[in-house]
């Protein structure tokens, strides 16, 4: 079993009018096995987050810890975070130019595993992978994300995620701006990878939507860079009907 | 990635002056007159008379160099260039040492048997047979070269290797070379003009590629960093020939190399295919030309570009026109830049103009994208480390080039330039 543990973090960007703190102590421990649903209003920090445990360069811890097993992962660059087992479903998943999805998913096995794939087997994982989301065979012989649509990108986030078998998936808002038929796609993906056993899942979400499909074990509600309120499935439930209205200041009421 | 996309503008109206493109001077030149663009409409350069400037069947030809004034900069195709850095091609007369020849077969072994390699004086009813100058630093060299090089593969024979003109510079005055490349009918053949050393060259490549022929000319710039080279490498298609054109440029202070493809017969077939890769301080530059003059042929053009380092310039202009003649035409044309850095410069002009209705397809199309933080951080956190991504994404890209030229040490040896291009820039 591993433990991804995040302790009293504090991050921060920089902005033209200067430094903006946007987590503001964030504590958080999630085991293999668990789901924990981190929802919030827009600007709660809740992609910061997320963003901040794969190493984006735009955001700097300013004192907190976050650790993998023991490992300190603020000290890694982020090629060795991905490597050590944490995997980022980007919520704006990037087009690379010049690059083949078929070989930036054999590149990236490779380096994430050490050794190149078997052809053989790994070529029938990809595809029965594909298939499985509904990813058009197609897609293979593109650029990755080069003109795919927001649906498809998402798709081919959690073709990525069953493929490379992280410690850890942090799905950054990958419900957003899915119908409901891409959305069940994609939930059976993750809840594939779920079931196989092995993976703890930090699912950022703003919508209780997903949560039809992928049962959290731990909901956090986050407000203002922290944590507001923490509980079971339950809570999703509760804010389903009740919205983030209670956690909100008055003044920005609506 | 930020990207610009022009989408195909069939049988838009030719823009005078070609006003989208106004702003793209060369730094260079810039401030030595009005900007180009919509102001220029009216200046004539070099035009020839009572058609527009606009119009590239209206580009002056001429084989006397006193039919083409002095450069100013100023002028639709020498707008991007850096004149100063031509070291005096456009302005002296070209009585250096040029280039030496070489004519082998694949890595250095002995040239096929079948391929007849001549050197001739002026007077060779060849010379002239494919190409005539457009620019002046062209009929510079034509004026200048006193003997030329004939490389010819007899009819119907086809060669099961290809044929290297290793061309070697040997030093820096302004110096003009001819070669001549008849692919005679229904032959077969892959020719690479290898390009190394130092040298300050105009050179006039004539290609002939006669009725039922099959020809790739291979042309690689792999010059020394202070070369400059201005290259007019002009083919003549005949009927139901076949013609593929590959125009690679890694090394050299100042390349500029300006392909072209006229169609003589009908049931002509044209790839033009490029490669460029600019370091910081290089200009290479790419005009290419191909000519619908006759019914029924097909043409296809893909630059693709990568640029890397502070004043990389890097410049594609691709004219395609499709004269009222040539019905049934069937052309697409496009250019995909790669900016790896800040401070390089990718100008990408497609013109297409369409002087009937009646063809079969015709298009352009230009992207310049960034590869920047973002696809680093997306590639890294797939757990891929920073520079074999940024290989990753240069050899993708460039690769879809190389893949064209079948010949299958060259397309190694490239690889591995590019690779050392990466390495170079290592940032």
């Amino acid at each position: 079993m591993s433990t991804l543990d995040i302790k009293d973090l504090h991050v921060s960007i920089e902005t033209e009018q200067g430094k903006k703190e946007i987590l503001k102590g964030v504590s958080l421990t999630i085991n293999t096995g668990e789901i924990h649903a981190i929802m919030g209003p827009n600007g709660s920090g809740k992609s910061t987050l997320a963003s901040t445990i794969a190493g984006h360069p735009r955001y700097t811890v300013d004192s907190g810890s976050i650790t993998l097993d023991g490992e300190d992962v603020l000290e890694m660059s982020v090629d060795e975070r991905a490597r050590a087992g944490l995997f980022l479903a980007m919520q704006y998943p990037v087009e690379v130019p010049g690059v083949t999805m078929t070989n930036f998913l054999r590149t990236a096995k490779t380096a994430l595993d050490g050794e190149a794939p078997k052809l053989r087997t790994w070529t029938k994982d990809v595809k029965e992978a594909m298939s499985q989301l509904r990813i058009d065979a197609d897609f293979a012989q593109r650029n990755v994300n080069e003109g795919f649509s927001g649906g498809e990108k998402k798709r081919v986030e959690i073709l990525q995620l069953e493929l490379f078998k992280p410690k850890f998936a942090i799905m950054d808002e990958t419900d957003s701006g899915l119908d409901v038929d891409a959305l069940k796609v994609v939930s059976e993906g993750h809840n594939r990878v779920h079931e196989a056993g092995g993976l703890g899942t930090l699912l950022i979400t703003h919508y209780t939507r997903i949560l039809r499909y992928i049962k959290p074990d731990f909901v956090h509600v986050f407000v203002d860079g922290k944590i507001a309120e923490e509980g079971g499935p339950e809570l999703a439930d509760r804010l389903e009907e009740e919205g983030y209205d209670r956690f909100l200041p008055t003044a920005a009421k609506a | 990635m930020t990207e610009t996309t022009e989408k195909a503008r069939i049988g838009a109206p030719a823009i005078d002056g070609f006003s989208e493109e106004g702003e793209d001077l060369s730094p260079v030149n810039a401030g030595q007159g009005p900007l180009a663009g919509a102001s220029t409409k009216g200046h004539s350069h070099g035009g020839g008379v009572g058609v527009p400037d606009s119009s590239r069947a209206g580009r002056r030809t001429s084989y006397q160099l006193a039919d083409f004034p002095q450069l100013t900069g100023r002028e639709e195709d020498w707008r991007f260039t850096p004149l100063k850095r031509l070291r005096g091609l456009h302005t002296e007369a070209l009585t250096g040492a040029a280039p030496t020849v070489t004519v082998t077969g694949p890595e250095g072994s002995e040239a096929p048997s079948a391929v007849k390699v001549e050197t001739v004086d002026r007077s060779d009813a060849r010379i002239g047979s494919a190409g005539i100058p457009e620019d002046r630093v062209s009929a510079a060299a034509w004026e200048a070269f006193t003997e030329a090089t004939v490389l010819t593969i007899p009819a119907e024979t086809e060669l099961e290797t290809g044929v290297v003109v290793a061309i070697e510079g040997t030093g820096t005055e302004a110096s003009a070379q001819h070669l001549v490349i008849v692919a005679e009918r229904f032959s077969k053949a892959v020719v690479v003009l290898d390009h190394k050393g130092t040298t300050t060259v105009s050179q006039n490549v004539e290609i002939d590629v006669r009725d039922g022929a099959e020809l790739t000319v291979v042309s690689v710039q792999e010059w020394n960093d202070d070369a400059v080279h201005a290259s007019s490498q002009q083919a003549k298609i005949g009927r139901d020939a076949k013609f593929k054109h590959v125009a690679v440029s890694l090394g050299g202070d100042l390349v500029r190399v300006t392909p072209s493809a006229r169609f003589s017969q009908p049931g002509g077939d044209v790839e033009l295919f490029g490669l460029y890769f600019a370091d910081a301080g290089q200009h290479l530059e790419q005009r290419l030309f191909v000519d619908h003059a006759v019914p029924n042929c097909k043409s296809r053009v893909l630059y693709k570009g990568a640029l890397q380092g502070e004043a990389a310039h890097t410049v594609w202009v691709g004219d395609v026109l499709i004269r009222k003649e040539a019905e049934g035409t069937d052309s697409y044309e496009a250019n995909r830049n790669l900016v790896l850095t800040d401070g390089a410069r990718a100008d990408s002009v497609p013109n297409l103009e369409i002087e009937t209705g009646l063809i079969e397809g015709a298009g352009h199309a230009s992207t310049t994208g960034r590869f920047d933080d973002e696809h680093l951080f997306y590639l890294m956190a797939r757990g891929i480390p920073e520079d074999e991504a940024r290989r990753l994404v240069v050899r993708g890209f460039l690769n879809e080039i190389i893949q064209q030229i079948r010949v299958p040490e060259l397309e190694e040896r490239l690889t591995e330039a590019v690779e050392r291009e990466l390495a170079a820039g290592n940032l």
